[in-house]
């Protein structure tokens, strides 16, 4: 392992075994695993509440990891393949990993949200001609704004984000939105929709060319999917 | 006490050193059997002048004011320094010119991400021959390379930057739409293309050629697939690749090289073939270059070109993962 701590200019790439899958653990995991039943590999052991982060399913090996970590392993190498929301590959749209496939759950909504029958987002907008918006997808927030003509104060949080607004951290918010019932618990509305982000499928630069075979098979499996 | 140095460079120790100064010398050795002299130029030159090789402004660099207030930047690549080399010390010679380099550059990236700000290039220029002999010459010389390195594993892509730009003229698809898809492209945004192709009216032929032509990869045979699903229209598009590997099979160097459609690089002077190297021990990709017909006229002297650069501690990690040190 001579030196290898030391240099940070590339990842090893996953070689020559099966497919390493990165998985989102969270909100898509199950959908994932399901849709990979349904061509065929038997996911069951990744199921259940097992603290293991790796399985080996036969063709694949399943990484799974949080959501916001999959482009970075994609991207390196340490995975070949990744399934994430495209919330996630929005927000981190610099790195570089094919897009391969819309998977097609998972579907939620990115929007811009108040609070109910309160106007302080367009009191805000109309005297000091900025709104102050708290959010975990900062750059998706900042890319929407700028591209409506608007100018935001865009503040990250990482926790919750729907407390903002409610003690005045933030005059809205903006996140990815499932069926709505945090927002209305939390006394939020939904005032604009950005995008409609489904699971998708990626792929490393190096593996999309070195085992095209494989990947393209598993693409075409994944595609003929009834959904 | 620790003294900090910027993040995104790093120092070496003599025994990573010697083995980095091993592999630096087969690689000149290998440009200097084909026929490339070695050329230094400076570190540091006139942003002015760098700023001319790229037309939408250098990739991020580092500028800096010198004594008497000019605009100075570290290179971020040696491409441009020898295009301007050529232009200013064989402005009457008679072309072409073969010269290679193993030298630093340095790029503003964002630190974290497996890039680093101070690398060292190893590579070629060929000016003044055009493709496809041009081009293959060029990629038999990067084969060599890889051999001399022991990266016997390591595959060349070989693709068209004017491709889908090609394809997107042909069909008539209009400016708004044609800069979207060609940003997707950009992105490796497939799921993209397929969005955007669905709402152009194209006949069906020339909707299946954008949606399936960037993902097309491999060998010979990817051109016939590609004649397969779009009949003869996206033949003109492909023309250019299908001689350039027509050329690399009389070099003997065709199959090194892996055919990808969809292959586009992320500097802009790109003009036709486009390259990357990849090797299966390695997550990244090793080197990448193609033509630049274009860009020697920019400095006054128009000539076709082609080139390529390798990553060198990219090409030493991949020597130690496949146990070829």
């Amino acid at each position: 392992m001579r030196g290898r701590g030391a240099i940070a200019t590339a990842t090893r790439g996953s070689g020559d075994g099966p497919l390493k899958l990165a998985l989102s653990r969270g909100a898509l995991f199950s959908g994932a695993l399901d849709l990979l039943d349904r061509i065929g590999i038997d996911t069951s052991q990744a199921r259940g509440d097992s603290r293991a982060l790796v399985f080996d399913v036969g063709e694949l090996s399943l990484v799974t990891m949080r959501p916001s970590d999959v482009p970075t392993y994609v991207e390196a190498g340490a995975a070949d393949l990744g399934i994430t929301g495209k919330d996630v590959l929005a927000e981190q749209s610099d790195r570089a990993v094919y897009e391969l496939l819309d998977l097609g759950f998972g579907a939620c909504r990115m929007v811009v949200a108040g609070r109910r029958d309160d106007d302080s987002m367009g009191e805000a907008e109309r005297r000091l001609g900025t709104v102050r918006i708290a959010t975990k997808y900062p750059r998706t927030a900042e890319r929407h704004f700028e591209q409506t003509g608007r100018q935001a104060e865009v503040i990250e949080v990482k926790g919750s984000v729907e407390l903002a607004p409610l003690v005045g951290l933030a005059d809205g918010i903006v996140d990815l939105v499932d069926s709505g019932r945090t927002l209305a618990e939390n006394d939020l509305e939904v005032r604009e929709e950005i995008a409609t982000c489904t699971a998708r499928l990626v792929a490393n630069r190096v593996s999309h060319k070195l085992r095209a075979a494989e990947i393209d098979d598993l693409v075409a499996r994944l595609r003929g999917v009834d959904r | 006490m620790i003294h900090p140095i910027p993040p995104g460079t790093r120092d070496i120790l003599p025994e990573e050193r010697r083995e980095l100064r091993r592999l630096g010398l087969a690689l000149i050795e290998a440009f200097e059997r084909h026929g490339y002299g070695e050329v230094a130029t400076p570190t540091i030159e006139y942003e002015e002048v760098l700023a001319r090789g790229d037309e939408q402004g250098a990739p991020p660099a580092y500028r800096f004011f010198d004594e008497s207030g000019e605009l100075l930047a570290l290179r971020s690549d040696m491409t441009i320094p020898i295009a301007r080399l050529i232009a200013n010390r064989y402005a009457t010679a008679e072309p072409p010119f073969r010269l290679c380099y193993l030298a630093t550059a340095y790029r503003a990236v964002r630190p974290q991400r497996g890039q680093m700000r101070e690398f060292t290039q190893a590579g070629v220029e060929l000016v003044g021959s055009p493709a496809p002999q041009g081009t293959a010459e060029v990629v038999e010389v990067l084969a060599a390379a890889l051999d001399a390195a022991g990266l016997t594993r390591a595959v060349i892509g070989l693709g068209d930057a004017d491709l889908y730009r090609r394809l997107l003229d042909d069909f008539g698809v209009g400016a708004e739409a044609r800069a979207r898809l060609l940003g997707c492209l950009a992105a490796h945004d497939h799921v993209g293309i397929e969005t955007e192709v669905a709402g152009l009216d194209l006949s069906a032929a020339a909707a299946a050629t954008l949606i399936r032509l960037p993902g097309m990869r491999g060998g010979p045979e990817v051109l016939e697939q590609a004649r397969q699903i779009g009949g003869e229209i996206s033949a003109p598009a492909t023309a250019r690749l299908a001689a350039t590997l027509e050329a690399l099979r009389e070099r003997g160097v065709a199959d090194r090289v892996s055919l990808d459609l969809g292959l586009v690089r992320d500097l802009r002077y790109y003009t036709g073939a486009v390259l990357e190297v990849y090797d299966p021990a390695l997550g990244h990709i090793l080197g990448g270059g193609g033509r630049y017909d274009e860009l020697m006229g920019r400095f006054g002297r128009s000539l076709p070109a082609a080139g390529f650069a390798l990553h060198l501690e990219r090409l030493h990690v991949a020597q130690a993962e496949e146990g070829v040190l």
